[in-house]
């Protein structure tokens, strides 16, 4: 029963990271219905901006500062140049701009600040919390609760934004019809340019969550891949769609990485280990076809 | 005015038609590099090459050539993309029709996806600690050379080194086997299972799905088995991963030995503390206290022709592994030239016999500052591995130092796996395996 919680509770926590990365995904989606497929090369950018920016000297906190900058310029520049042209077009269109966005982005970055793999300390130590191993025996990492601390305060914050400040309101007003927004006077490049420069506020504070964990590299660019099922779960329009979909996700992933291999071992034999990488996904499909816009998605009526 | 002028014009003719002849007669030996500096592991492959092409120039400088033959190249990139790697290779096989150095993708899918087109085309494939292991067997492998080491040998290495350290017996012990979910992560399962029959201890299997960037569930397991070691056979952001998660779980870095390719400093240093007292498999030490790797950055940086853009990478684990691989491929071709004539290129097919035919011993290492760079190796048809010997270093929080000598896996029960595998290979492919005993 300890060993179960300790895996329920583990997989809660990583699922709250994957969420980090999810929420920049539904901002975007928010404001423009657009999947934005750069969202895991924007996390990228942002935690190799942390870091080019103290190799330079600079400490971490002007480091941040100086890659929020960065980010909020990339957000005006990605509206300018991008986007606004493809205003009123269909989604897919903007669908494969985002694509491309994705690439210049994975190979301007490390053209920059350089592409070998760097170690980011936040002054967090992922070690186990002695008081909780010593009395339960169980794993809990600080540097995992303080993640989840992080998520949960963006969430909130986010969640308020959207729903109490004339912009997000604004934001959503886009979200529903380009066209209808322009024409009641809403200023569509302005509000892009906001959305994009949130997208890469949430995108920096998930490239410094796993770039502290995992080491700022390339591979920051595949977090996004744990983000997908996420999405599907907890629907592409809600921030605390993101939050639920990604413990769900988290707990469910470990769970079955752990428990499922050994019953299917002794069904068929051989190593059936390392599922987790495609788990999430199967979850999400059959998710699909009961809830095909996630748990906290709007549905979607077309009148006939 | 033509006519003063006949006998001017006349000698600077014959001039330039000798000089263009002595242009022709200059060889040229050509090595295809299929690499990359770009993309998901780039910065690898930026120490790695830069490494390689800094030794092709410094033979150039340094000794005008192989006996006057110049060391040249052409780069194509691939992005350690197989598609790529494998139009690279289409790309620049016309070019290496008449004088063709070793192939290194550095890349086992590459490999893999040329090892047939490369025995075609009679130009040889080298995957030094990489690539298709049973290829070691070369009466049905003429074309590939799994040198060095292999991920087989290299975890029977490793079982070697932990025995010794556990007073000659692992028995009774438990060990966990890390691996990335892939062909990789999978081809030392086979090593693993042989030695725990024989040397008695158990091994529990726990695979890490790509890219191994949430490894939470794997080492809770670990946790639960409470292993005496884990052996580690990472790849790219699941390494780092790997380090700090064994930190989350309390599991001491000092009990986990990893594969070659979680023994670089791009693999520890994003791990920060975390790595400090892990331990990896190595056939090249990391530094510059090797003669050759100083002389390079006086003699070819000297000179301005130095192909790394940051020198501090100069003396890192990748980077010296690049020279120690440009190190046996020249030796090949020197190997080659004494055979099909001294001052001339090698063609695939001459350079493919040198590498069948390499004998580089301490001395040798020694004599052009290369020691520690490469083990002893010599190979022939039925071996084209040639060592099977690595070295465990153990990083210390800010570089790699070696903590054991040359250590040679059990080549008497692993290599008889590779017969049986290269045998059933050339049973499905129709291969007439050559008779190793009638090769020279």
């Amino acid at each position: 029963m300890n060993f179960f919680l300790e895996v329920l509770i583990g997989g809660l926590l990583s699922g709250l990271m994957y969420a980090l990365v999810a929420l920049g995904f539904v901002m975007i989606y928010k404001a423009s219905g657009v999947f934005n497929f750069a969202q895991g090369a924007m996390v990228y950018l942002a935690a190799l901006s942390v870091v080019g920016c103290m190799e330079k000297g600079a400490p971490l906190w002007l480091a941040i500062i100086l890659a929020f900058v960065i980010m909020t310029l990339f957000g005006i520049a990605t509206e300018k140049f991008v986007l606004r042209k493809l205003v009123n077009q269909p989604p897919i269109a903007l669908f494969m701009a985002t694509i491309g966005l994705a690439f210049f982005i994975e190979g301007l970055a490390p053209m920059v600040f350089g592409s070998e793999p760097r170690a980011l300390e936040l002054g967090i130590v992922d070690e186990p919390i002695p008081w909780i191993l010593d009395n339960w025996n169980m794993v809990i990492s600080k540097f995992d609760l303080v993640a989840a601390g992080v998520a949960a305060v963006l969430v909130a914050t986010l969640a308020l934004f959207f729903q109490y400040t004339r912009v997000g309101r604004a934001l959503r007003a886009v979200a529903d019809d380009h066209q209808a927004a322009l024409s009641i006077g809403i200023p569509l490049q302005h509000i892009w340019a906001i959305v994009w420069g949130v997208a890469g506020f949430v995108a920096l504070v998930a490239g410094m969550m796993w770039g502290a964990r995992n080491g700022v590299q390339f591979a920051l660019t595949f977090t996004a891949l744990k983000a997908l099922p996420v999405l599907i779960l907890g629907g592409f329009t809600s921030v605390p769609g993101a939050i639920v979909g990604g413990l769900i996700i988290g707990a469910s992933e470990k769970l079955a990485e752990i428990y499922i291999p050994p019953v299917m071992q002794d069904m068929f034999g051989g190593n059936f280990g390392g599922i987790e990488g495609w788990f999430p996904y199967v979850l999400a499909l059959l998710f699909l076809l009961v809830r095909p816009e996630g748990l906290f998605g709007e549905k979607h009526i077309d009148r006939v | 005015m033509i006519k003063k002028f006949k006998p001017a014009i006349a000698a600077a003719a014959v001039s330039l038609a000798m000089l263009s002849q002595m242009a022709v007669a200059a060889e040229e030996q050509f090595f295809p590099m299929i690499d990359y500096r770009v993309g998901p592991y780039g910065s690898n492959g930026q120490s790695f090459y830069g490494g390689f092409i800094d030794y092709l120039n410094y033979v150039n400088i340094k000794e005008k050539g192989v006996n006057g033959v110049q060391m040249t190249y052409e780069e194509c990139e691939t992005e350690y993309n197989t598609s790529k790697g494998v139009e690279c290779y289409e790309r620049l096989k016309s070019k290496a029709a008449k004088s063709a150095g070793p192939i290194h993708t550095m890349s086992t899918g590459i490999s893999y996806a040329l090892i047939d087109k490369s025995a075609q085309d009679k130009l040889p494939l080298a995957m030094m600690g990489y690539g298709r292991t049973d290829a070691v067997d070369g009466s049905v492998f003429p074309y590939a050379f799994p040198l060095v080491t292999t991920y087989q040998m290299q975890a029977s290495a490793i079982i070697k080194f932990l025995k010794d350290k556990n007073g000659g017996s692992l028995a009774g012990k438990k060990i966990v086997y890390l691996y990335h979910d892939s062909a990789y992560g999978k081809e030392a399962i086979i090593a693993m299972n042989a030695e725990a029959g024989l040397n008695k201890f158990t091994v529990v299997q726990i695979p890490v799905a790509h890219p191994g960037n949430e490894q939470g569930a794997q080492w809770l397991k670990i946790r639960q088995e409470r292993p005496d070691y884990v052996v580690f056979w990472g790849w790219g952001v699941m390494n780092q991963t790997a380090l700090k998660a064994a930190q989350k779980v309390g599991f001491p870095r000092d009990k986990m030995i990893g594969s070659w390719w979680t023994g670089s400093e791009e693999d520890v240093i994003p791990a920060g503390e975390a790595a400090k007292g892990y331990m990896a498999a190595t056939w090249n030490v990391a530094g510059k206290q090797v003669p050759v790797i100083t002389d390079i950055e006086k003699v070819v940086y000297g000179a301005g022709k130095g192909n790394m853009e940051d020198k501090s990478k100069i003396g890192t684990i990748l980077y010296n592994r690049g020279v120690s691989a440009a190190v046996l491929s020249v030796e090949a071709i020197r190997k080659g030239q004494e055979k099909f004539g001294k001052g001339k290129a090698l063609n695939g097919e001459q350079t493919r016999w040198a590498l069948e035919n390499l004998n580089i011993t301490e001395a040798r290492l020694k004599a052009i500052g290369a020691t520690d760079l490469l083990p002893e190796i010599k190979t022939s048809c039925a071996n084209h591995e040639g060592s099977g010997k690595v070295k465990i270093q153990q990083w210390d929080g800010a570089k790699w130092v070696p903590v054991s000598g040359w250590i040679e896996g059990n080549k008497s029960l692993i290599h008889p796996l590779f017969q049986a595998s290269a045998k059933q290979y050339a049973a499905e492919k129709g291969i007439t395996p050559r008779d190793c005993s009638k090769e020279k």
